[in-house]
């Protein structure tokens, strides 16, 4: 792999990190209201997946999706503005942090109701079928999401008229509160897509390029007309599942069990102030970065300037993004109006 | 072209002539294909332009109609067929808060070309689970438009109108109508989808009505006319939005108000009317408005009752005459 796209994978993945930590603090300080649910812990998923496709590629997500927003290239100001409620959000704040929309980007929407991604993401689908097109379709979903009717049934049909859709279910093995053994008769998702004679598989969530490389080859499929592909990837998040949710629910050990595994705090703490030694990075454990780094150090792509630069420009960047959403005007009721009736041209309605 | 035509002869015209004239328009829905619709409205389509734009779907409301809305988002015109709107529950995920909301929340930036055809109302016996209207649930959806077509020419404009729009609009067709027949003209300019129409003028008092109550209110009007009542009789075509002016002018110059609907009063289009016609021309009326609509229970099967249920063209005679002859009746 190329030394570009590994550094920038590395650097979408620190972004991502920062990003929902300062998002945190906004919420703690006021600027964010509502729902806030942040990804902290399932970086590798969004950047192994995202980094696998085109640009003219469609992605739908959750409600946990500022990171694959970031990741497909929103800019950092406009996602923050949006959580901020601004006019100059990507959804001119009229979203808010569960429904960014970038239509330039084919980011087709994070949606709030567990169980919407998919239809949104065949019709995409059907779409580039019917006009034979080189695209595909990523549609992101979690492990609790699996067992609402519309995964039956979207499945169902975009197997039957192979649409090239990616189905990437970001198992991170909790429905909100509820264990995944308590919610899923069935608890290893990739098996529930052969009863629609989907391929799939399951891959190693904390390691971006198992995920990268899944992505690829299911990507690679798709345009050679195999139809809908499947990935379960299991992941983890460090966090609860909203700033409403201190995520008491998990034991302490099963939490620290899995920021062992952390794609990003070797980087980013403060308390590991150069970075890790090979032994250290072995110490650790399987690691994200610790795959992403060892690998780079080996075939000499990586310096430990590199990722020193990289963390300032990454916390300059994050420092204004949060500017730039304090600066943004408050959009008002016209901007509402327009919003609503974005499509109705001059037509004048009584 | 002028000519008697059944709606569902006019709704097949229409989507014909849409699919002909823009790749982007395509249908899906159970049985619209191979088997040419239920209420053959998608005839010949499939023969005509091939599986990928006339789609037969598995028994999957939720996800067909959503399908239909991330389609509607990559740039093509669906046009939706739920084979009745009382399993139009099942999608009504889709139908609110997909695409009615996607426009909204994206600040703007996507399109929602969309249109969800959906026969409903109370037919012939086909009880509690087949034979509702739903106009009053969707009516709460901000975002969504409504259509009602009454008459064959409005079945043909509106259903070509819905799919050049590019707002998500529902059309709800009434199963009694798809066979009866009324004057066609492809070639007349249509008016704005969501103009109320007045069917017939009269001074005494105004009927505000839609779909297949527009055409009795129609016929207890006419053999009013017998008995010295001259009825005003507003056929509304759109329930969102109101064409309010039309009916403000209308009470203005009769005085009398009734509304007739088929969906039960509860909460329903009446109630939206009345209260809003209340607000706007309260002093220009001569007596309390009132409204005639089903009854507040679930659809009987038994023949007797359902017609029982729901307000008939002697119905609407009676309540006209009570209202203009007071005392007359009780
Ligand atoms: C239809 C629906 N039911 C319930 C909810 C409330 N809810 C929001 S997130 C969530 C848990 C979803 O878990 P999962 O799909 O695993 O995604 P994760 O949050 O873990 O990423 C629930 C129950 C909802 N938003 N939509």
């Amino acid at each position: 792999m190329k030394r570009d796209t590994l550094l920038s994978m590395l650097h979408d993945m620190l972004l991502a990190r920062a990003f929902e930590e300062r998002a945190a603090q906004e919420y703690t300080r006021g600027n964010i209201a509502g729902f806030l649910h942040l990804y902290p812990g399932e970086e590798a998923v969004a950047v192994g997946v995202l980094h696998g496709a085109e640009p003219n590629d469609y992605i739908v997500s959750t409600y946990r999706e500022h990171v694959h927003a970031l990741v497909r290239g929103v800019p950092a100001e406009k996602v923050m503005a949006e959580l901020f409620g601004k006019r100059d959000g990507c959804s001119g704040g009229m979203g808010g942090s569960m429904h960014l929309f970038d239509q330039e980007r084919r980011f087709m929407g994070g949606y709030g109701i567990v169980g919407e991604t998919y239809p949104i993401a065949i019709g995409i689908g059907y779409s580039i079928a019917m006009q034979e097109l080189p695209e595909a379709v990523i549609c992101f979903f979690g492990d609790g999401a699996v067992n609402q009717g519309t995964f039956h049934e979207s499945l169902n049909m975009a197997a039957l008229w192979k649409l090239p859709v990616l189905f990437v279910c970001e198992n991170n093995r909790y429905q909100i509160g509820t264990e995944i053994h308590r919610h899923s008769a069935m608890t290893e998702v990739y098996k529930r897509a052969c009863g629609y004679r989907i391929p799939s598989e399951k891959v190693n969530g904390m390691d971006v390029l198992a995920v990268h490389q899944a992505t690829r080859s299911a990507l690679q499929r798709i345009r050679e007309g195999t139809g809908p592909q499947f990935l379960e990837v299991e992941t983890y998040r460090f966090r609860g599942h909203s700033m409403s949710d201190p995520g008491s629910y998990r034991p302490n050990v099963e939490v620290q069990a899995f920021k062992d595994e952390d794609p990003v705090t070797v980087v980013l703490e403060e308390s590991i102030p150069d970075f890790p030694t090979e032994s250290q990075l072995e110490a650790l454990g399987r690691d994200n970065i610790v795959h992403l780094t060892g690998h780079m150090r080996q075939q000499g792509y990586l310096e430990m300037e590199d990722v020193t630069r990289m963390k300032g420009e990454i916390s300059k960047l994050v420092d204004k993004a949060v500017d730039f959403a304090l600066n943004s005007p408050e959009p008002d009721m016209h901007d509402a109006w327009r919003a609503l009736y974005c499509n109705r041209g001059q037509e004048v309605l009584i | 072209m002028s000519e008697e035509t059944p709606v569902w002869k006019a709704l097949n015209l229409a989507m014909d002539a849409e699919m002909s004239s823009d790749d982007s328009v395509f249908t899906l829905g159970e049985d619209v294909g191979l088997y040419g619709g239920s209420y053959r409205v998608t005839q010949d389509l499939y023969a005509r332009y091939g599986e990928w734009r006339v789609r037969d779907t598995p028994i999957s409301e939720g996800s067909f109609t959503g399908l239909a809305v991330g389609a509607a988002m990559a740039g093509l015109r669906p046009v939706v067929e739920i084979m009745t709107v009382n399993f139009a529950l099942l999608a009504l995920d889709a139908i609110i808060n997909m695409a009615a909301k996607i426009p909204f929340m994206s600040g703007g930036q996507f399109p929602m070309p969309l249109v969800v055809r959906m026969p409903g109302g109370v037919a012939k016996q086909l009880a509690a689970q087949h034979s509702q209207r739903l106009e009053h649930t969707l009516m709460n959806a901000a975002g969504l438009r409504i259509a009602v077509p009454a008459t064959p020419q409005d079945a043909w404009w509106q259903l070509r109108q819905a799919i050049r729009s590019n707002e998500p609009i529902v059309l709800l067709e009434h199963e009694l109508l798809y066979f009866s027949k009324g004057r066609l003209d492809t070639d007349l300019p249509p008016p704005p989808m969501h103009r109320a129409t007045v069917r017939r003028p009269g001074k005494d008092l105004t009927i505000i009505s839609y779909s297949h109550m527009a055409n009795l209110a129609l016929k207890a009007a006419q053999r009013l006319s017998s008995e010295g009542m001259d009825i005003e009789v507003i056929d509304l075509r759109s329930l969102r939005p109101i064409d309010w002016d039309c009916c403000v002018n209308s009470v203005r110059k009769t005085h009398h108000l009734l509304v007739v609907e088929e969906d039960c009063g509860f909460a329903g289009a009446g109630a939206e009317i009345v209260a809003t016609l209340a607000e706007r021309c309260f002093p220009d009326l001569d007596a309390p408005a009132r409204r005639l609509a089903g009854l507040d229970m679930p659809t009987p099967y038994n023949g007797t009752l359902e017609t029982a249920s729901i307000p008939t063209t002697a119905a609407i005679m009676d309540t006209v005459r009570q209202m203009l002859v007071p005392g007359e009746i009780s």
